[in-house]
């Protein structure tokens, strides 16, 4: 059964194509991201579907109804949480105050000790909002959409500028969200994120999809499981053909700062490489290794970086 | 028991608003303020002690001492040339020259030199034996109500009205849209209409703590009465308070940020500041600007405060002001919920 389904989604926003025709099925139960730079239309789409921004064309089916106004609209707002990306809430009432307000515009809700519970916010029950810390407030906000026991949750890069721990704890929310049988949304321009929640990714770029799958299965494309990365401290470069032709190499990354292989087997391509670098007189200043990631999947499709595409 | 959204909202903004310093200080105490300083300035002093002087000559002991049993009058003996300096400076109103025939001199055109003419003179004929062929008795009254203080208090209260309402909804609203709250909202199944009632509910709270501090003080400090009836000065205020509620939602329906709906607000208002008759009477402007000014919501608030606590009127004979608050009001809140942007 399918949680949201759209098709054919158009929006507009002067020039600007926001969204250039968008289908999309996410599985009731899955934890589905959409992955992609900033200004890709993650946030367009996700306010869309969440019946926020009107499509200039297409169709949204959001658990079955529509965002047709009116008692439609209304009966489908009690079952969604909603968390949107640049939300500020009143600096001058406490937590508890706070989602005790959101609770009270839902016909069935948490009450406000298990809601804190479910964010790990206890102890912040009676402080200010505006005295929360970043990671804090935007627990406070994920509170705020799951206080009304969505069976959906839309998440608009909820972790974004959050340190690393405050990071972890939301993904700790989320997961225990999903373990719970709940359906989420959440846009992410941070992939490690989307491979570490998401049961399936859509890649976005310009405002369409060019790549939709399992994290596992999209970085399993790429051919190839690590990438080798190396820069030289002193000596000409080798050339792209030359890097190709080494054994195990599927594709070459040649950037300004340093040059990536994209390589099935790092044993035995590290060990040519540097007997070719050792031939040419060529120093090396870094050379790593990692796991291929959806970064690499996301670089290999647009040529360009996920960060600062 | 599932708490009512309406019930919550209206706690959330009076919440937002006591936790304010600012704010508390804005509606509540700079009304006071004002009221005290204006109070003070322009309170009804009686004309005081008349200052005269009798030139130092022969004869000038018998009438200073005539004119020293004359209740009002402070009387000195002074030489000529001080004489003359103090009465072309207006520090005595009145120089007497004894001698066979007494001469007084002053200047007739100051209220002052005129008054200290009568005085002085009957002080001087009496002393030389005048007899009053009529018994006289004074009574003396003052009539509350015809001093400024209590011409100002209830401008100050329709002002206030104003103020509040205006600011209140306003810069909540805007700032609720500016942060993304309104959209958030927007997102849950809360209805619109309990978001703007909150407004109005969480206003009303306040209205009478605001409107007892100032009426309060005034009948504390200033002795300012309300003649007429408690309840039509609350359905006046009330009614006040919500239609400037409506003007405050109008003005706040489409702005994005703070800076605009500052610039409209005092749009909307300075005119009315000045032309309402808040601090002097609106009577002042020309003919012409008349009809523009009575169609004004604050200078019918203000009109109808005055009947109220001055002249004690009932609310059946305030029907052309209450009517212009009315519509202001009415029109306002229409207009409001059409163009209101909610995100």
């Amino acid at each position: 059964m399918s949680a949201i389904r759209c098709t054919g989604l158009v929006k507009r926003y002067g020039d600007v194509l926001a969204v250039a025709g968008l289908d999309l099925a996410v599985t009731a139960g899955e934890c589905f991201g959409l992955l992609g730079p900033n200004g890709a239309g993650k946030t367009t789409t996700i306010e869309i579907l969440e019946g926020l921004t009107p499509p200039d064309a297409g169709d949204v089916e959001v658990l079955g109804l529509h965002w047709t106004g009116g008692a439609e609209t209304r009966a489908l707002r009690e079952r969604l949480g909603i968390q949107l990306q640049d939300t500020q809430l009143a600096d001058k009432l406490t937590v508890e105050e706070t989602v005790r307000l959101f609770a009270s515009f839902y016909r069935s809700s948490h009450t406000v000790d298990e809601v804190l519970a479910l964010v790990a916010l206890e102890e912040k029950r009676r402080a200010w909002v505006g005295k929360l810390s970043g990671g804090q407030k935007q627990r406070l906000a994920v509170a705020c959409a799951l206080v009304s026991r969505p069976e959906l949750l839309f998440l608009d890069e909820p972790t974004t500028g959050l340190d690393p721990q405050s990071r972890r704890q939301l993904w700790d929310v989320i997961g225990r969200f999903r373990a719970a049988g709940g359906t989420i949304l959440l846009t992410t321009h941070y992939m490690e994120e989307a491979e570490r929640l998401c049961d399936r990714v859509a890649i976005m770029d310009h405002g369409k999809i060019i790549a939709l799958d399992a994290p596992g299965a999209l970085i399993a494309s790429l051919g190839a499981e690590h990438v080798v990365e190396f820069a030289l401290a002193d000596g000409a470069a080798p050339g792209v053909d030359e890097l190709a032709a080494l054994p195990g190499v599927r594709a070459v990354r040649p950037a300004p700062d340093r040059t990536a292989l994209t390589v099935a087997e790092v044993h035995r391509a590290v060990p040519a490489l540097l007997a070719l670098l050792e031939r040419r007189g060529a120093v090396l200043s870094l050379l790593a290794t990692h796991h291929a990631t959806l970064e690499d999947v996301f670089v290999t499709l647009t040529g360009r970086q996920l960060r600062d595409a | 028991m599932r708490d009512h959204p309406l019930a919550q909202l209206t706690l959330a903004r009076m919440r937002e608003f006591y936790r304010e310093p600012e704010a508390i200080f804005w509606v509540f105490g700079f009304p006071i303020v004002l009221a005290f300083a204006l109070g003070i300035a322009f309170r009804n002093r009686g004309p005081g002690e008349l200052r005269v002087a009798v030139l130092r000559q022969a004869g000038d002991s018998a009438l200073a001492a005539a004119l020293a049993h004359a209740p009002g009058l402070a009387v000195a003996v002074l030489d000529s040339g001080t004489a003359r300096l103090e009465l072309r400076t207006g520090r005595v109103a009145l120089l007497v020259v004894p001698g066979e025939h007494v001469v007084y001199r002053y200047d007739s055109t100051r209220t002052e030199g005129r008054l200290a003419r009568l005085q002085v003179d009957d002080a001087v004929q009496r002393a030389r034996g005048r007899a009053d062929p009529v018994r006289v008795e004074d009574e003396r009254v003052t009539e509350p109500g015809a001093r400024y203080i209590d011409f100002l208090i209830p401008g100050l209260l329709g002002m206030n009205l104003m103020g509040s309402g205006l600011w209140g909804v306003g810069f909540s609203v805007v700032q609720a849209r500016t942060k993304r709250l309104l959209k958030r909202y927007m997102a849950t199944p809360m209805r619109r209409s309990h978001y703007l009632l909150s407004f109005v509910l969480s206003r009303l709270v306040f209205l009478f703590v605001e409107v007892a501090a100032l009426v309060g003080f005034a009948w504390w400090i200033f002795d300012v009465g309300v003649r007429g009836s408690f309840g039509a000065l609350t359905f006046i205020t009330v009614l006040g308070a919500l239609a400037f509620n409506g003007l405050g939602m109008l003005v706040a329906s489409r702005a994005r940020t703070i800076e605009a709906v500052s610039g409209l607000m005092n749009l909307v208002m300075l005119p009315m500041w000045i032309l309402s008759g808040t601090f002097f009477s609106y009577a002042r402007f020309p003919e012409a600007m008349q009809p523009f000014v009575r169609a004004l919501p604050l200078t019918a608030l203000n009109d109808a405060l005055r009947a109220v606590m001055i002249d004690g009127s009932p609310v059946a004979q305030l029907g052309r002001p209450l009517a212009i608050v009315t519509a202001w009001g009415v029109a306002s809140f229409v207009v409001a919920l059409q163009i209101f942007r909610w995100r």
